[in-house]
């Protein structure tokens, strides 16, 4: 009844990603020529080579024209994917599909998201009617929950949890300030991090994602044409997905200090890898630190730091660029910012870089070497989300 | 016999210190405070909430019909009362309709009431009291909401009166005296000794028809209300009371202000709750003509707690917050218009959606799973525990405490009167709501606090006001009771004292 994988079945021979940014220059459909003009490239393919597409957007377009208008193609499939935030991880998610099964010999997945046009800071989620008794917290604000109950759980100060984060957040700023696709490229110290005011619970705005444009893509084939394209193409370890029920708003069980969807997502992407110690076998991992309790508890739900322990860790610098198991060496969302359908292809993009040695020597880990990085992207909030879990490598076996 | 069933005030947990008003404008704004309802409370909202204890304080009456009155009503074309009907979860049977936008509304409310042949009638009432910066009825007015439920005794049902009606009458005659077009926030006024004249012969002529038709001599009085918009269109008939010995009660005029169509419901309430048993009570009731009602007390008006719905209106007066900055109460009445937080506005409520989800939305009505017990807010068809499906009974939570197990202060979320306050409620004996906190400083909130619903106008898009619940600490003797609870804590304090 689980999941039976598709490890070493499929690769990525390609892959394209722009800056993330406040595009005010740029249209989402620039956003996509751009992105998938760069990975075709990569790739060393033509566009009509690419025998089908996904293409990942939260609310940039509808449907599958949002992305064959721009490009003009040619009587191609095109399917428009959304899964909250962990829309990019779902479009890549279904490409790898599709060519594991054998419908298509090449295959494409494309995020991109258009979020500077709304006028307003922040994502804003398009409005479905309802009845109108839907809770009106900010991400923010319902993420916030976690510190304080985490802190309370292990039985930390919170003021010694509120440098905890502010670190998480330091770190992911110096990896983005390494990184020129990153939106904010200044490194932030922890003192000046835990100076701003708080704007939800203890959390300040550089405790946020940052909120940019931007575009990444994928091409995928299956493993055994991989090397006719690239002598390091990227294998397909692990794809796991887990869609929460949202027992977690409802049920008096749930603490806020872990999110079930992840820790199962792991479990089974790892079952999938034939991981089973991920913090020494992983090389890498970029997760979806939205806010900077929601790293914090990655760390644990992924298998990472024992329970209780990963706010330990973060201090002891395990997680940081040189660490033992580096974290969002591109800077995370925190600071390469998050076009909500382009996220998760973005976490590869950087994975790729890293596997081949192909990331700025003043980031490139000197972990590489392990062979496996993990991303992991998340939709919705505590006690009611989505979460992705791929694992990638640059070997057979 | 039939009369006063229970009666309940509402009065909302703000406080505007007249001082303030005087310290920002100049010109005195006079001595004591005024009620300010919420930025999320209006006229139905403090209705129900009156309601709710109304009828709690009255297991076994089930009103056949529900008037509602108020001076500020969220909508015109649209019935108001019906609301007020699915947030106190009535019968489909049961009638509700605006009695009027008038301030003589709960005057004909409660005297068609009296004179009805309905088993039970509840007379729901709310008034939110804006004027320009500096107007009187900025200055004198005050928020609040009130219900009497009034009806039969009768053995069989176990329905019992606070209050017997004993009798009443009216007076009317057209004369101009205070106006407002609908939509105005300003209230025009003639000379002010015009209306206090009139106002004074009126009240006189329904005094005297009123005590012929209750039987009464003047002496025969304890307690009096004198409510009206005009405090010294009823000097004479003070006087002449206080000469008798009757004693006229505190209007409220320096605590609360003049709470516009509550008010006569406030004030008959606040007067059964001051009386004792056998004592014999008038309320006049001045509003475009005059009314007055006589009623004398019952036994079953408890001697211990003095009041048949737990919380009374004194309770209420201290209760409160005192500390309102003039400037925020501008704000929530819009009078002073200030610049929205820079995100989306809500998107208005989908009415089929609503209408739909009716008990939830309305009544605060979850789901209960018959095996596991599992309890759903909102309700759903499957279990979270279990999994088993359309397998579930109706859970009102409405009058259940629940217990803040987290909570956080969001800066950034839309709201009318940021920053939000949003709490994760664990309900007593299961069950848990995420839910945005109203009524309290974000400084005060603590992990553990004991907080209870109450309804609330969430916010409004398209002109469409959109109701829900929210959750607020219970205060000193603040909780709402349990419908039928007033009873049966009576009944706990009774064997504790045997």
């Amino acid at each position: 009844m689980a999941s039976h994988g598709i490890k070493d079945q499929v690769a990525i021979i390609g892959m394209g990603c722009t800056q993330f940014k406040e595009h005010w220059d740029r249209s989402t459909d620039d956003l996509l020529i751009d992105a998938v003009t760069d990975t075709l490239a990569s790739a060393g393919v033509e566009k009509d080579q690419v025998d089908a597409w996904w293409l990942g957007t939260a609310q940039s377009g509808m449907s599958g024209v949002t992305l064959a208008a721009p490009l003009k193609l040619q009587n191609k499939p095109v399917t428009r994917v959304e899964n909250y935030c962990a829309t990019g991880s779902e479009a890549l998610r279904q490409a790898c599909y599709a060519v594991a099964s054998g419908a298509y010999d090449i295959a494409a997945a494309v995020g991109v998201e258009k979020v500077k046009d709304s006028g307003y800071q922040g994502l804003n989620a398009f409005p479905i009617p309802t009845d109108g008794t839907q809770r009106t917290l900010t991400a923010a604000g319902m993420f916030s929950l976690v510190a304080p109950a985490y802190a309370d759980k292990y039985g930390i100060d919170p003021n010694e949890l509120r440098r905890t984060l502010a670190r998480i957040a330091s770190k992911n700023h110096s990896n983005g300030a390494k990184n020129e696709r990153a939106q904010f490229r200044r490194e932030m110290s922890v003192d000046s991090i835990c100076a701003m005011p708080a704007v939800a619970g203890m959390l300040s705005v550089f405790d946020c994602a940052g909120v940019a444009d931007g575009a990444a893509a994928a091409i995928v084939v299956r493993a055994a044409d991989a090397y006719k394209y690239t002598d390091k193409p990227i294998f397909v370890k692990a794809l796991a997905m887990v869609a929460g029920n949202g027992s977690g708003l409802a049920d008096p069980e749930f603490d806020y200090t872990h999110f079930d969807e992840c820790e199962a997502a792991g479990k089974d992407a790892y079952a999938q890898a034939g991981i089973t110690n991920p913090r020494t076998e992983l090389a890498m991992a970029e997760v979806h630190d939205c806010f900077t309790p929601t790293e914090l508890v990655l760390m644990e739900d992924l298998g990472f730091s024992a329970r209780g322990e990963a706010w330990k860790d973060v201090e002891a610098g395990a997680f940081d660029l040189h660490g033992d198991l580096p974290i969002n060496t591109d800077g995370g969302l925190k600071s390469f910012g998050h076009p909500v359908g382009a996220s998760g292809l973005r976490m590869l993009f950087e994975c790729w870089l890293q596997l081949r040695h192909e990331a700025p020597e003043e980031r490139q880990i000197d972990t590489a070497d392990r062979g496996l990085a993990l991303t992991h992207n998340l939709g919705g909030y505590p006690g009611d989300m989505v979460s992705f879990v791929g694992i990638w490598g640059n070997r057979l076996g | 016999m039939r009369g006063i069933i229970s009666a309940a005030g509402y009065l909302p947990h703000w406080r505007l210190q007249r001082d303030a008003i005087t310290q920002v404008l100049g010109s005195s704004a006079g001595k004591g405070q005024r009620s300010v309802a919420s930025y999320d409370e209006d006229s139905l909202t403090m209705a129900v909430d009156a309601g709710r204890r109304a009828l709690g304080a009255a297991a076994s009456a089930n009103p056949a019909a529900l008037w509602f009155c108020t001076t500020s009503p969220t909508y015109a074309e649209k019935t108001n009362a019906t609301i007020a009907h699915a947030a106190l979860r009535l019968g489909s049977e049961v009638i509700a309709a605006d009695a009027g936008s008038g301030l003589r509304g709960p005057a004909a409310a409660l005297r068609s009431a009296l004179h009805s042949t309905d088993p039970a009638v509840l007379v729901l009432t709310g008034d939110v009291r804006t004027g320009p910066a500096g107007s009187v009825d900025e200055k004198d007015g005050g928020d609040a909401g009130a219900a009497v439920l009034v009806g039969a005794a009768s053995a069989d049902s176990g329905v019992a009166v606070i209050a017997e009606y004993m009798g009443g009458a009216s007076a009317t005659r057209e004369f101009l005296d205070r106006w407002r077009s609908p939509g105005e926030a300003r209230t025009r006024s003639w000379e002010d000794r015009f209306g206090e004249q009139r106002y004074g012969d009126l009240a006189a002529q329904a005094w005297e028809a009123g005590l012929k038709d209750a039987g009464l001599q003047l002496d025969q009085l304890d307690k009096v209300a004198l409510v009206g918009p005009r405090p010294r269109a009823s000097a004479a008939l003070a006087k002449k009371l206080g000469a008798a010995g009757v004693e006229v009660i505190d209007s409220l005029a320096s605590s609360v202000g003049f709470t516009g169509a509550a008010h006569p419901l406030l004030m008959l309430t606040s007067l059964i709750e001051q009386s004792q048993p056998g004592q014999v009570i008038a309320l006049l009731a001045m509003a475009d003509g005059a009314d007055v009602f006589f009623f004398r007390v019952t036994d079953q008006i408890s001697g211990e707690s003095g009041t048949a719905a737990g919380v009374t209106v004194a309770d209420q007066l201290d209760d409160a917050d005192n500390t309102l900055l003039y400037s925020k109460y501008l704000a929530w009445r819009g009078v002073l218009p200030v610049q929205p937080p820079n995100r989306p506005e809500p998107a208005r409520m989908s009415a089929a959606a609503a209408e739909r989800r009716l008990d939830w939305k309305y009544g605060f009505v979850g789901s209960k799973d018959h095996e596991s017990g599992a309890l759903h807010l909102p309700p759903a068809r499957v279990s979270f525990e279990g999994g088993n499906i359309d397998d579930m009974e109706p859970a009102p939570m409405a009058d259940v405490a629940a217990t803040v197990a987290t909570f956080t202060v969001d800066s950034l979320a839309y709201s009318p009167s940021p920053p939000v306050v949003f709490a994760v409620c664990d309900f007593a004996g299961g069950g848990r709501l995420p839910v945005e906190l109203t009524d309290v400083r974000p400084a005060d909130v603590t992990i553990g606090m004991t907080v209870e619903m109450t309804f609330r106008r969430l916010n409004t898009a398209d002109e469409i006001a959109n109701y829900f619940w929210k959750a607020r600490p219970v205060r000193g003797q603040g909780t709402a009771p349990v419908r039928g609870q007033g009873r049966a804590r009576e009944q706990l304090e009774k064997t504790e004292q045997d």
